[in-house]
């Protein structure tokens, strides 16, 4: 469990943030509209200058930041990457980003990095493993992190927990806040035929630090059932802004991202996607 | 049934393995080709790490050749980083085995040179010397200094006209390149690295600066290697390209 005076005390704005792609630098600087805060891909910022970082050191003057790792592979079966986690102590040192955030997901095994969030079997080894594994990373990175909740396309005959009393838990034993992804959340009972309204009443929101939001495509399985896909590569649906509204409604104002990492568009279009985020915002503190 | 995470990773990095047992679609199915959306996540993603880093090699093969050459470059040689931008390094001696590349011999090179650039594109800051502190020093002080180069800066020599073909390749107009041995220096004046092709020497001017030695020995290492060395067209490219960050004795 984390040292609660190791917190820090600044937070994300209650307020839309977006997935900072390089490509929107100057109209971001331009022109935000409602964006509040910015996130990044940690992995993108490692190098050690150049324009990735010269731009960080810029934006990070005006906007708040989200520090998003993809690649800990926190649900691994082996150690975590020490080297890696040393980076991310470095990245979140610097730029004393508002917010650091990971994934209920591996990616790495037997040193092989798979970039791609690969599914957890829900058990209580899982568990044990995830939560030593969050405490390490607060540990080392000495400060507070939110979890994830990853879209699923398939489901483990072992798991024996449901994903949200998984979260909860690992929230209870390692003093780590959530990162609720609506997106994932539909997608994943799309998925596996589970009801999105029902995993919103059952997630623990007073734990949410920050609220994703993203675009899927449509697939389906071998059985003509609907396969969604969480690729991040267009607007997000209506069904995901309305539970987005619902899940809002019962939370308050969270800081809300809009992801967008593939064929990413032009900047008006993410902004659009930010001012309709907004509105939901405001409709719950009005 | 127990999935773990070692036939989890067979079965992705390989199309041809049997899926994993004890996966279902959550409503007691099998999950069948529910498993081949994270295949294909692996594969695409990683694929897509490729063509940014590598897109002159993609050029040059064509981009369904490349699709190819990277689903066995990455089951050959799977990311050992969480961080894409060191991705790839693998692709030149990959290249020179691979059956359908390994007749193309500049192709290594190149991949070299591309590698070459992306590094330099994320190496550390640091600032120029004032090019008039380098005007003012007498040649006899000049000849005993040692300079210290920006960590942005890379060399790639090759047998082949890599400059030429790599600047055809992304260059609207550049002339076609003839067959010629070329050296390239790789700096980065400002955010964008950029390549350019070095005079006769210059590359061993350069390993020597880089290895500590003098002006005036690595002026001795350089013409050794070529009778022609140009101590000023060199220095000239050196410091308009801001790749010296500090001189001393």
């Amino acid at each position: 469990m984390l040292d609660a005076t190791t917190h820090r005390s600044s937070r994300l704005p209650d307020a839309p943030g977006v997935g900072y792609k390089p490509q929107h630098f100057t109209e971001i600087v331009d022109d935000a509209g409602p964006v509040a805060w910015l996130e990044i891909h940690a992995e993108n910022y490692m190098g050690d200058g150049g324009r990735p970082i010269a731009q960080l050191r810029h934006l990070a003057e005006r906007f708040a930041f989200s520090v998003h790792g993809v690649g800990l592979s926190i649900g691994g079966e082996g150690p975590l990457d020490s080297e890696h986690l040393a980076r991310l102590k470095h990245l979140v040192g610097w730029l004393d980003p508002a917010s650091f955030s990971e994934h209920l997901a591996w990616s790495t095994h037997d040193s092989a990095f798979l970039n791609d969030l690969l599914p957890l079997p829900y058990t209580e080894a899982t568990l044990a493993r995830v939560a030593e594994h969050v405490d390490e990373v607060q540990n080392v990175v000495g400060r507070r992190m939110l979890l994830e909740n990853p879209s699923s396309y398939l489901a483990f005959e072992e798991s024996t927990l449901t994903e949200t009393d998984f979260l909860r838990e690992v929230a209870r034993r390692t003093g780590c806040g959530l990162l609720l992804d609506v997106n994932n959340v539909f997608v994943s009972a799309t998925n596996l035929g589970t009801d999105p309204i029902s995993y919103i009443d059952a997630f623990p929101v007073e734990l949410v630090g920050e609220i994703h939001l993203g675009g899927h495509d449509d697939d389906e399985d071998d059985h003509g059932a609907p396969l969604l896909i969480d690729n991040h590569g267009r607007e997000v649906a209506d069904p995901v802004w309305s539970l987005f509204d619902y899940t809002i409604r019962k939370s308050g104002p969270k800081p809300s991202l809009i992801e967008w990492d593939n064929d990413v568009p032009e900047w008006p279009v993410l902004k659009a996607e930010a001012c309709r985020a907004a509105k939901v915002l405001e409709a719950a503190t009005a | 049934m127990r999935v773990n995470q070692t036939s989890f990773r067979h079965a992705l990095l390989d199309p041809e393995a049997a899926r994993p047992d004890g996966l279902s679609d959550g409503m007691g199915r099998p999950a069948g080709r529910r498993f081949d959306v994270y295949r294909n996540n692996v594969s695409v993603s990683l694929t897509e790490a490729l063509e940014v880093g590598f897109p002159v090699i993609r050029k040059l093969v064509g981009h369904d050749n490349f699709k190819v050459l990277a689903a066995a470059y990455l089951r050959r040689h799977p990311p050992h980083s969480p961080l894409m931008m060191h991705f790839g390094a693998e692709l030149p001696s990959f290249l020179a085995d691979f059956e359908p590349t390994r007749q193309t011999g500049y192709l290594p090179d190149i991949a070299r040179l591309e590698l070459a650039i992306r590094e330099s594109y994320h190496a550390a800051d640091a600032d120029p010397i004032n090019p008039a502190e380098l005007e003012a020093l007498p040649p006899e002080a000049l000849i005993g200094s040692r300079v210290q180069l920006a960590p942005a800066l890379r060399q790639v020599r090759s047998p082949w006209p890599i400059f030429s073909i790599w600047r055809f390749n992304v260059e609207e107009g550049a002339k076609s390149p003839e067959m010629a041995a070329e050296d390239v220096l790789i700096a980065r004046p400002d955010m964008d690295p950029v390549p350019g092709l070095l005079p006769s020497g210059g590359a061993e001017f350069i390993n020597a600066l880089l290895t500590g030695a003098t002006f005036g020995d690595a002026m001795d290492k350089a013409s050794e290697a070529s009778w022609d060395f140009d101590l000023p067209v060199v220095l000239t490219l050196l410091v308009e390209m801001k790749t010296i960050v500090e001189i001393g004795g």
